[in-house]
């Protein structure tokens, strides 16, 4: 089995893109900490002010 | 060989009267008469026809469980719109059953549409509620595309594939449960806390699937209480001589429109794959029911799984495993049983998503609905403090869900889209024209007064003769736009229609 997992791992990444792909990530990281801040600014307009009682009476019936 | 897909997707959304005391069928019923009322014309009024229904019915032969058998509720609203969808209250929510259709994108299509249909509905609704004098305290609709109210009560988003009938049930149900189990990781919505019989709700602070939690069996025919990971309903909804429907029960309902298209797509290759006896026993699960817990419990997406020759993988390594035979069956079949063109896109999709999982799973926000509400949980709960499955985390949680534009989490989360707004409205009122959901569809929008009562396989018409006419649609692939418009545009009342169609 663990012969079978490592050869479905995917080998496309060669040494020399690695470092390229890196640079890559950490800006969408960057990226994605800049989005995440204006969402959670937005977030604290859009959230219902009562949001622990709707929370609290959001009561279903169960379905399929 | 693998048929070509026919498929189609049913939402039941969750629904709450804020501010008011109401019930659930009640609520439903007025949403959906709301839309209904709307709509200009008879359309949509005609009723649905309950002569084929027959949910009890096990696809493994005479099974007999202690199980209840699932009843059809005739007496509660129920309508057909000229999409071809169903729109009905079922088990007091409010559904939306899609039309059929042949692919994962125009899955994605109509389930927009739904989404949009619940949007008109909820403002009809609330106008009505508006103008209520009784509501004098505001009361207010609010509708969710969830699966969960976080009390341990749950609902379904339901996938239905057309199988062949000569298909053995046993083998395809043990082969295509591995995907069943791990395919969350990209299409499961996310839940902050736990909602496992007995286990207190914050002892998980935030888990990948919706639904994981409710599943108990491997399979079976229920579907509201010990719910299996494999549903045996055996209702095709077309000629049950020739085909078979697998009526798939376990997965999350989809904001994000890319993980509605991973899981419809990845889920059709793969059943393709076992129609053709290609998809072979590599990844059979020791223990499905654990399996899918342990890998909802785990964001980090460590966790490993037993399979059923006792060693263990990730649900990762189970997704590449997977990928890879897809890849070589179509490489050998081709997709074309599941639309050659998006087939391969979905092809190029799943191995993104599952790099993306694997070397950065953040990277996927903007796919995958449980890492996009991740975010968003973890941000506020970073930003003011607050400790794993607090209660305004879990209000993030259930807004993430909310159909109220102003109000809706998702859509501003950064999620990609694959449809225009443009393209799911139409889709409102507009069927799709690769499946008899046409002929179903453009005759309730031209005939509505002489069709007295539709379903998946009939339309029963009144054109003033004795007795009614039932218009049999056995083959889903039949009464397409190819097939029937040009006859349903040439035919200036339904009389005429049935006359050229019994020639």
């Amino acid at each position: 089995m663990a012969e079978r997992i490592q050869k479905s791992k995917p080998t496309q990444d060669t040494e020399e893109n690695v470092d390229t792909a890196a640079d890559a990530v950490t800006e969408t990281g960057e990226k994605i900490k800049a989005d995440i801040d204006d969402l959670l600014d937005e977030i604290d307009e859009v959230l219902e002010t009562n949001a622990e009682d709707f929370v609290k009476s959001y009561v279903q019936k169960g379905g399929q | 060989m693998a048929l070509p897909k026919v498929l189609g997707i049913e939402t039941e959304y969750g629904i709450i009267v804020r501010g008011a005391d109401s019930n659930p069928v009640s609520a439903s019923s007025l949403l959906i008469n709301a839309y209904i009322s709307s709509i200009s014309r008879k359309r949509g009024r005609i009723g649905w026809d309950f002569e084929d229904e027959q949910p009890s019915n096990d696809a493994r032969g005479d099974f007999m469980d202690e199980s209840i058998a699932p009843e059809v509720e005739t007496t509660l609203v129920n309508a057909v719109l000229t999409n071809g969808a169903r729109y009905y209250v079922d088990h007091a929510h409010p559904e939306i059953s899609s039309p059929e259709v042949t692919t994962a994108r125009e899955a994605v299509v109509w389930d927009r549409a739904a989404d949009e249909i619940i949007r008109a509905s909820m403002t009809h609704a609330n106008a009505v509620l508006a103008s209520d004098p009784q509501n004098a305290d505001g009361a207010e609709m609010i509708i969710h595309k969830n699966n969960s109210d976080g009390k341990g009560n749950s609902y379904g988003c339901h996938e239905n594939f057309l199988l062949s009938r000569d298909l053995p049930f046993g083998r395809m149900a043990s082969q295509i449960t591995p995907h069943f189990v791990t395919r969350q990781i990209f299409c499961g919505a996310g839940k902050v806390g736990c909602e496992l019989p007995g286990r207190p709700n914050d002892d998980i602070g935030y888990q990948i699937s919706q639904r994981a939690d409710f599943f108990e069996e491997e399979i079976g025919l229920e579907t509201t209480l010990k719910r299996p990971i494999v549903n045996t309903r055996d209702e095709p909804h077309a000629d049950a001589q020739k085909y078979r429907r697998l009526h798939v029960i376990v997965g999350d309902a989809n904001m994000s429109e890319v993980a509605t298209y991973l899981k419809v797509g990845t889920s059709s290759i793969i059943l393709s794959m076992i129609e053709d006896d290609e998809l072979g026993n590599d990844w059979l699960l020791g223990n499905p029911v654990a399996a899918i817990r342990q890998i909802s419990h785990d964001p980090s997406l460590r966790q490993t799984i037993m399979l059923r020759d006792g060693s263990r993988a990730t649900a990762l390594e189970i997704q590449w495993g997977l990928f890879e035979r897809a890849q070589k069956y179509a490489e050998t079949h081709g997709l074309e049983s599941v639309g050659e063109a998006v087939g391969a896109d979905v092809m190029v999709k799943w191995e993104t998503v599952l790099h993306g999982l694997e070397t950065d799973p953040d990277s996927m926000g903007h796919w995958v609905d449980w890492i996009a509400k991740k975010r968003l949980v973890e941000g506020y709960a970073d930003r003011h403090g607050l400790a794993p499955g607090a209660t305004r985390l879990k209000a993030i949680d259930l807004q993430y869900h909310d159909m109220r534009r102003d109000k809706c989490l998702a859509d501003r989360a950064g999620l990609d889209t694959l449809v225009t707004v443009d393209e799911a409205v139409a889709a409102m009122t507009a069927p799709p024209s690769t499946t008899r959901a046409y002929f179903r569809g453009a005759c309730l929008d031209k005939f509505p007064d002489e069709i007295v009562a539709a379903n998946w396989d009939s339309l029963v018409f009144d054109v003033g003769r004795n007795p009614l006419r039932r218009v049999p649609m056995m083959e889903p692939l039949k009464g397409t736009a190819d097939h029937v418009a040009a006859l349903i545009d040439g035919c200036d009342t339904a009389r005429e229609l049935l006359d050229r169609l019994g020639q």
